[in-house]
């Protein structure tokens, strides 16, 4: 069935059709729709789930660790401030390998107060074991979700998943969304297996009591390594959606144009379609240019990135998020993979609080940052766009870090 | 189909038993006793110990478990009828 929905309606039908029993979420601009739309679903009957209303994330990802734990397939999302305020559940979540599915609606920190995107919100917490998916489109929410399901619950695995997409410009634009029903999805995802354990009041158990040094460490020894597996299980899901559904995104990394490309552009989320545009102006022009987009941050596609992109002339990673006084997340992750290749990383800071990024804006930043290579001037990293005068006025003097 | 995985040893699950963390009524500066002649049966001290380290006997008094009290002292505050005292060990 093919309807038109934003990337949050998308999401909500997603979470229907992968038969989610229980959702508990509360609402955060730019994610409202989603739980507006499953509550839809479960008040009228069309979706049978439970509807666990809270007064907050924190309690939002509770409910959602208690209902995983009874051994409900779970479903909520959240955005930004949400996010951060539910942080010390999502590590229970992990520690506890519950396989949770939960839509990350990146949008930009406070102060200043902002809706609009950016990838700070979602990768400050990149180190906790949560599976990290990130969709450019609606379409690729919705698939996503259900893939998300089917490597969580993947016994080998067993973590939760985040599947991110921008504010706005995924979640509330409204594009074509070829939509599967919960009997189709079923030939794919089977109901949840009662793993890695139930609440079972005959034989009573406690979860994360005190645990000595002399076995901590094994348990995050544990997840490091079922977060390794994550990665075979997420081409295997991908593959298989594929081959039944006939939509498939490359498992951790798409690729377009990069066979006999000279210069990779580095890309996550909705900034990808403009690169993509970019890149096929840039071939015009002559530059062998191709697009490297990443799916899934964690588990890292270290093997993956580093075989593509270590023998290019430039690698060109732009990061729509900023780890204050080292630069973009990504790019710092990119920089140390290819530290040993003769490939030079030029790391660009753009987007940043849901600034516009046009393909020129790409186009741009390559031409720049080639031109920087050749010159050996490439610094740390960079930030895109930024208005030079305004630093002045705020503080009297402009140095760096270097702005393009 | 059987899985090579234990489950149970992948995340920290942990089934109840008795004094699981070891004798701690060594941890005691002060030790609650009972006087039966005041004690009227209440077991307020029973519903109140953290450590449920307080039994109720055949006769339904309550008991302390030496063996694990602490000496917290909440007993000897909860009892309405001040049949608890804390007794330097």
């Amino acid at each position: 069935m093919r309807l038109v929905l934003t990337g949050n309606y998308a999401a909500a039908y997603a979470a229907k059709a992968a038969k989610v029993e229980v959702v508990s979420a509360y609402p955060i601009t730019p994610q409202t729709q989603v739980v507006e739309k499953l509550s839809e679903f479960i008040e009228r009957g069309e979706m049978n789930a439970r509807y666990i209303r809270v007064e907050s994330e924190h309690s939002a990802m509770a409910a959602c660790i208690g209902a995983a734990m009874a051994g409900a397939r779970v479903f909520t999302a959240t955005s930004a401030h949400g996010l951060i305020y539910m942080s010390e559940m999502l590590w229970w979540a992990a520690g506890a390998r519950l396989p949770i599915v939960m839509g990350v609606i990146t949008r930009a920190m406070a102060p200043p107060w902002s809706i609009w995107s950016d990838h700070c919100d979602l990768l400050s917490l990149r180190d906790i074991g949560w599976i990290i998916y990130f969709c450019e489109n609606a379409q690729e929410v919705f698939d996503t979700i259900i893939q998300a399901y089917k490597v969580a619950e993947n016994e080998e695995v067993l973590l939760p998943a985040m599947v991110g997409w921008d504010a706005f410009q995924t979640s509330h634009t409204a594009e074509p969304v070829d939509v599967l029903s919960p009997d189709e999805v079923s030939k794919y995802l089977p109901p949840r297996r009662p793993l890695p354990y139930v609440i079972d009041f005959e034989r009573p158990f406690t979860h994360g009591s005190l645990c000595y040094p002399d076995r901590y460490m094994e348990f995050r020894y544990l997840m490091d390594l079922s977060m390794s597996k994550a990665k075979k299980a997420i081409v295997e899901a991908d593959e298989e959606y594929g081959d039944l559904f006939g939509r498939k995104y490359g498992g951790v990394l798409e690729k377009y144009l990069c066979e006999d490309a000279e210069i990779a552009v580095v890309t996550m989320g909705v900034l990808s379609g403009d690169a993509r545009y970019a890149v096929d102006i840039l071939r015009k022009e002559g530059y062998k240019v191709g697009l490297v987009r990443l799916r899934v941050v964690r588990p890292f596609p270290s093997s993956e990135l580093k075989k593509e992109l270590k023998s290019k002339k430039l690698v060109c990673v732009i990061d729509r998020n900023i780890s204050i006084g080292r630069g973009g997340i990504l790019g710092t992750e990119i920089k140390a993979l290819l530290k040993n290749s003769s490939a030079n990383v030029v790391n660009v800071v753009a987007g940043i609080g849901g600034r516009d990024v046009s393909y020129e804006d790409i186009v741009n930043i390559v031409k720049r940052s080639l031109d920087l290579v050749e010159k050996g001037e490439v610094p740390e990293y960079m930030w895109y766009g930024i208005d030079k005068e305004y630093v002045v006025k705020a503080v009297g003097e402009y140095y760096e870090p270097p702005a393009l | 189909m059987e899985s090579k995985i234990k489950f149970d040893l992948i995340t920290p699950i942990s089934y109840p038993g008795e004094g699981s963390a070891g004798a701690t009524g060594s941890w005691r500066v002060f030790k609650p006793i009972i006087d039966r002649e005041k004690c009227r049966k209440c077991l307020l001290c029973w519903l109140y110990c953290p450590e449920a380290a307080i039994r109720v006997s055949e006769e339904n008094y309550p008991e302390i478990i030496y063996e694990y009290c602490k000496g917290c002292g909440i007993c000897a505050n909860e009892c309405p009828v001040k049949a608890i005292s804390m007794v330097e060990e």
